[in-house]
């Protein structure tokens, strides 16, 4: 599949290759493993004196990680299994980020003014900054979408959600 | 006939005002997860989930189950207007949907669609009907060890039947139960792969990684491509439907086949997706017209969306009978069994009675109710997709973060919901599975259980995988399966294989 991406922008910049991101991603993925394997070695991975120790069967997974990992390092290096495809080129990344980032963001904001509050925030300024609404139209809306899951959430099914560490909206009762 | 009178019961039980309308809402709410991008079965049921931990059991299982049903539906919906596959399986509904669409036969194509949906969820409903008592009962029987060579075979299935580098199916799988390991060890009360954090103390929870791994990086994926929809507009009206209707009795054939070829590899887990390729391969080939498909041709439409509605309704069959699902909404389902307080397995069927067959029940009703609102409200539905994508984003992702808390009412859920989001979009990317992930977080600790007392009987013989007939087969096709893409390689090297012309539209999923 990934070597038939299409993109609106054909020429824009290639950033990184699958096959880089694989040998990568295989490397985390054996150092995952490879702490599983060291861990459940540390918990008891052979047999106690009630039977398998609580690292038995987390260290079998460890090491099952760990040797697909090494295969998926190998198929990445080879000159003939590898993967040539774009992974991802520059316009993309941009597109990418520009959800990614602002959604960190957003979730820093939810431990600090609430759920509520923060989401108002999120989808008001999504849309100005990367809908180019008109502001006025976008606050309505991010209002009236939070006003929803409000009554939803704090009304109607009686799930109380994250305040946040200020309550802004503690003058509610909620 | 034993059945039939549980099953009478089990309408009985669904047959109430309320749960007729909680049918109802959870068609339209499953019809608009499925449009919607980022939103899919899985993760819609798992935001919907702590909605229902005040609900009855049945009551909530009948709304769950209908948003899976719902969810099937509305695949087909992009698909043919949009020639966007909502869901993996529907796919190969695009090859010949969309060119219908095109030629202005959108109605009939949809018509066509969502009728061979029902018929092929019928057909399946049927079968789970007669067939999930029989396993549940022969099931009862069923060890430790006789479970754990069922988990195998369900891992190993993934190996064997999926696409994709196998060794990326074993990481996936891998990982989720390393995932699913990290927390309080179940036997020996162990604190394990915590590193000392104590809120790691609690686990990963499936709900979350659902979320993330399938709604945040979906929507990142829908982002990257810069996604404008364009589509073709539908109307449906009752003669549409009934010229529709009339036509399709001519195709009983390739609604037959599709219909057993999907139960069969709908009862295998990750089996949809495969299903309604080879169905759809199988009606080209089978087809008068076959040369045409690809063009618009409506048996093209059935062929593909038959299969998958009824693999998609056979995943329950051994999520109710034996406790071990078989795609990865039927694992959020089964996920919901334990909030609920159910012990999923063959005893469900002992035990919880009016569950069990209420569900069933709710399955031939919920697919009726399903095929009207689909019918009725298509254009609706079809506008949603109109909503520019700077405003579905972000109310997605809001979406996604409160279910996220909902779950455990945790902050730090929704930090993990973001990093599985990227894990989701970069696997997604390089062509890793999610399913056999998600199914390993689930199962993680139960498949764990059963390997632990397995090997406390045989005091750590591995030799008790075989130490009777049945466990012996389970166990041999299990290692068949991991053994498949090596076997099928060597075959290969002996007789040159025919191309499958289809694998590179098929998803890795």
């Amino acid at each position: 599949m990934s070597n038939e991406q299409t993109s609106d922008v054909a020429d824009s910049p290639v950033l990184v290759r699958n096959c880089r991101v694989d040998t990568v991603v295989g490397a985390i993925l054996f150092v995952i493993g490879a702490v599983v394997v060291v861990e459940a070695r540390r918990l008891g991975a052979g047999w106690t004196s009630d039977g398998p120790g609580a690292g038995y069967f987390p260290f079998y997974i460890g090491l099952i990680l760990s040797i697909s990992a090494l295969g998926v390092m190998y198929q990445s290096l080879g000159t003939k299994t590898r993967d040539d495809g774009a992974f991802v080129d520059r316009v993309q990344m941009g597109r990418v980020l520009s959800v990614l980032l602002p959604a960190v963001v957003y979730v820093l904001a939810i431990w600090l003014l609430g759920i509520y509050v923060a989401s108002a925030i999120y989808i008001a300024l999504f849309m100005i900054v990367l809908g180019d609404y008109p502001r006025v139209k976008s606050v309505v809306l991010s209002v009236i979408v939070v006003a929803v899951f409000f009554m939803m959430f704090e009304v109607w099914f009686k799930v109380p959600l994250y305040k946040g560490t200020l309550e802004p909206l503690r003058f509610l009762g909620y | 006939m034993e059945e039939l009178a549980s099953l009478m019961q089990g309408f009985a039980i669904v047959l109430t005002p309320v749960n007729i309308g909680l049918m109802f809402v959870g068609i339209i709410l499953g019809v608009l997860i499925g449009v919607l991008p980022g939103l899919g079965g899985a993760n819609g049921v798992a935001i919907l989930l702590p909605l229902t931990f005040t609900m009855s059991p049945t009551s909530a299982i009948v709304m769950l189950s209908c948003i899976y049903w719902g969810a099937l539906f509305g695949g087909a919906i992009t698909s043919i207007l949009f020639n966007i596959p909502g869901e993996p399986w529907s796919v190969a509904t695009t090859f010949d949907g969309y060119p219908m669409a095109q030629k202005g036969h959108a109605g009939q194509a949809l018509t066509a669609a969502f009728t061979s949906s029902f018929i092929g969820a019928f057909v399946a409903v049927l079968m789970i009907t007669f067939l999930a008592p029989l396993v549940a009962k022969f099931a009862l029987k069923f060890g430790a060890p006789e479970f754990f060579a069922v988990y195998l075979l369900t891992f190993c299935s993934f190996v064997g039947m999926g696409k994709g580098s196998p060794f990326k199916i074993l990481i996936s799988m891998a990982l989720g139960f390393a995932l699913a390991a990290v927390g309080m060890d179940t036997v020996t009360g162990q604190l394990r792969l915590t590193f000392g954090q104590t809120e790691l103390m609690r686990g990963f929870d499936f709900l979350i990684a659902v979320i993330g791994l399938f709604g945040i990086g979906e929507i990142l994926l829908s982002m990257e491509e810069g996604l404008k929809f364009q589509g073709k507009t539908a109307r449906i009206n009752p003669k549409v439907v009934w010229e529709t209707w009339k036509s399709l009795p001519k195709y009983w054939a390739t609604s037959i086949r599709s219909s057993l070829v999907g139960i069969w590899m709908g009862i295998t887990p990750g089996g949809a997706t495969p299903a309604s390729f080879m169905s759809y391969g199988l009606a080209k080939k089978f087809s008068r017209n076959g040369s045409k498909f690809g063009t618009g041709e409506i048996e093209g439409v059935i062929a593909p969306e038959t299969a998958a509605h009824a693999a998609g309704t056979s995943a329950l069959l051994p999520m109710l009978a034996l406790g071990i699902p078989g795609s990865p909404t039927a694992a959020v389902l089964l996920g919901g069994l334990l909030i609920w307080g159910l012990q999923p397995g063959p005893l469900l069927f002992v035990e919880q009675k009016d569950f069990v067959w209420g569900l069933i029940a709710s399955m031939y009703l919920g697919n009726l109710v399903g095929l009207i609102v689909v019918l009725t409200t298509v254009p609706l539905f079809a506008s949603i997709l109109r909503i520019p994508f700077s405003i579905i984003a972000p109310v997605i992702i809001v979406i996604c973060a409160i279910g996220a808390y909902t779950v455990h009412s945790a902050m730090l859920d929704i930090w993990f919901m973001l990093g599985f989001g990227v894990v989701g979009y970069v696997f997604k990317k390089l062509d890793y599975p999610l399913a056999p992930l998600v199914l390993a977080l689930v199962l993680g600790d139960k498949a764990e259980d059963s390997f632990r007392q397995a090997m406390l009987v045989s005091q750590g013989e591995v030799s008790i995988m075989w130490s009777n007939p049945l466990v012996g087969s389970i166990s041999t096709l299990a290692l068949l399966m991991l053994c498949w893409p090596l076997i099928s390689k060597a075959v290969a090297v002996i007789r040159a294989p025919k191309a499958d012309e289809f694998a590179a539209q098929r998803p890795v999923d």
